[in-house]
């Protein structure tokens, strides 16, 4: 049986599919914001730090998207309140905040539930994506794509020059938290098909490689998804039939696009500046 | 004339530490004003507070007759070169257009009136050929006439420049001040945090002599003398060999 056909065939590998793709679109949308900000860092925090609000979800029995959102938040808080208030630099500021989430969520986690989940939640298992899972992803990305649609305008120019949107009024901090907001939710719903580990490569690998395709900000958004899309389709392809983590295979077949794209990009890549600085020594 | 910009009594400080201190004065529309100190002078801080960007410690400001809160959306504000990242993925245009913004209610896209306001000041800064140009690769000149441009389109009263003609050819300096130019006779205010000090006289109608407490302020002539800048500049011998050469 070829993959088409399982895919077919088997609920779970559909399931895994839908959930790949959506993960893959919201992902690039995300990250192409996260890169420009040149937040990297903070998007590999905030990933961590919904671990303990997982837990708690858990330990209280309700969906873990809305622990994990408000410990996501919380720490952001945590991080933007350090930088702000004392000679701490921000990502030393990162460093201290997103360990401590991390830490007490493995602790709460051990103590709460068996190895076997937290493993799943580090490193993602597509191909058990429950039902209620594969819908909480579609509304997740649903609400991702129509808050960025909405908010584009004010999202750009904050991004691109924070100065003035600030001195024509905007709440620079308010679209921060709101960017932060829509990140945690990009990272509950990358649990479930990269885990917490490898979120912040399906947020950043994808953004970066589009980021060296194009010069305009819409494109580079939809050429991230399309980045996202197929690693996570490709990734999850091989996963299955090689029988690999599928979490790590699809961050792998991600950075096999950035490498390539690294290389032979038109206007960036390593490749043709080469070549164009040899024409210019060769011309004189 | 009527009265633009007002300060009275202003203070900022950063950390604890003093950047300007007392500082009064009164600006009728439809002046050219350099703003011109050593480095660390507080010229930048001193733009900064009158935008409304850092807090004060004391003192009013009122634009227009109003407070920044309510005046905000009509100061235009052409930040230094250096505080822009040019690697920015976004057009010529669309950066001009970013002028419109704040005239565009929030979750609000701009319109294709927006987009011809844009375009017209593109026209008026002699960029409307390499609107589709990703920003990074103008020359300094041409990146500084850009975000004029966006500043017209923005359509604003006062117009707020630091530092524009640092590292830019001499024809896109002279456009720029041609269109400042043409701005205050139309009686918008337009305030220039500047450094060179040979062009001060012929540039600007009134300065703002600034090293953290107001040095001196009046019409260009009568405070761009020797002793006066010697004061302002205590012992920053290069700036006074500079004027000596001029004068």
């Amino acid at each position: 049986m070829n993959f088409l056909e399982a895919v077919m065939h088997y609920d779970f590998l559909q399931k895994a599919m839908v959930t790949s793709i959506v993960v893959g679109i919201i992902c690039g949308v995300i990250g192409s914001f996260i890169v420009l900000r040149g937040m990297a860092l903070m998007g590999d925090a905030i990933s961590h730090a919904v671990l303990p609000g997982v837990a708690i979800s858990y330990f209280l029995g309700i969906n873990f998207f809305f622990g994990a959102v408000t410990t996501g938040i919380l720490t952001a808080i945590g991080i933007g309140y350090i930088g702000q208030n004392s000679r701490i630099k921000n990502d030393s500021s990162i460093g201290i905040m997103f360990t401590t989430a991390f830490a007490l969520g493995i602790i709460l986690i051990t103590l709460l539930k068996s190895s076997t989940d937290l493993y799943h939640i580090l490193f993602g298992n597509v191909l058990a994506v429950r039902p209620s899972d594969m819908w909480m992803t579609m509304i997740i990305g649903v609400i991702v794509l129509v808050s960025v649609y909405v908010f584009y305008k004010e999202l750009l120019v904050t991004s691109f020059d924070p100065t003035m949107a600030k001195a024509y009024g905007l709440p620079n901090n308010v679209i921060h938290y709101f960017l932060m907001t829509l990140l945690t939710m990009v990272t509950v719903a990358s649990l479930q098909t990269v885990g917490i580990i490898l979120v912040v490569a399906m947020l950043i690998t994808p953004a970066a490689t589009a980021y060296l395709l194009t010069n305009r900000l819409s494109t580079m958004i939809f050429l991230a998804s399309g980045f996202g899309v197929i690693a996570s389709v490709v990734g999850l392809y091989i996963s299955y039939k090689a029988n690999l983590a599928s979490g790590a295979t699809i961050v792998l077949v991600a950075t096999l696009l950035f490498g390539i794209t690294f290389i032979v990009s038109p206007k960036h890549g390593v490749l043709w500046k080469a070549l164009r600085s040899r024409r210019k020594r060769l011309s004189y | 004339m009527s009265e633009s910009i007002v300060v009275d009594q202003l203070s900022v400080s950063y950390h604890g530490e003093t950047a300007i201190r007392d500082i009064s004065f009164s600006i009728e529309s439809g002046n050219i004003v350099g703003v011109i100190g050593p480095n660390g002078a507080g010229k930048s801080t001193l733009l900064k507070s009158i935008l409304g960007l850092i807090p004060k410690d004391k003192g009013h400001i009122r634009v227009m007759g109003k407070s920044i809160h309510e005046i905000r959306k009509k100061i235009a504000y052409v930040p230094q070169r250096s505080d822009i990242d040019w690697d920015f993925p976004i057009s010529v245009l669309d950066a001009v257009l970013i002028g419109r913004y704040p005239a565009l209610k929030i979750a609000r896209k701009p319109k294709k009136a927006d987009k011809e306001i844009a375009v017209h000041a593109l026209g008026k800064v002699g960029m409307a050929d390499l609107k589709n140009r990703q920003i990074g690769e103008l020359s300094g000149g041409q990146q500084q006439r850009v975000f004029l441009a966006r500043a017209l389109a923005q359509q604003a009263e006062v117009f707020f420049l630091d530092e524009p003609f640092v590292g830019i050819d001499i024809g896109s300096e002279e456009t720029i001040m041609a269109i400042l130019k043409e701005l205050s006779a139309n009686g918008k205010t337009i305030l220039v945090v500047h450094h060179d000090l040979s062009k001060a006289k012929e540039y600007f109608q009134k300065v703002i002599l600034l090293n953290q407490a107001l040095m001196d302020f009046g019409e260009a002539e009568d405070v761009m003398q020797p002793e006066t800048i010697a004061k302002a500049y205590e012992g920053q011998l290069s700036f006074l060999k500079e004027l000596a050469v001029e004068s």
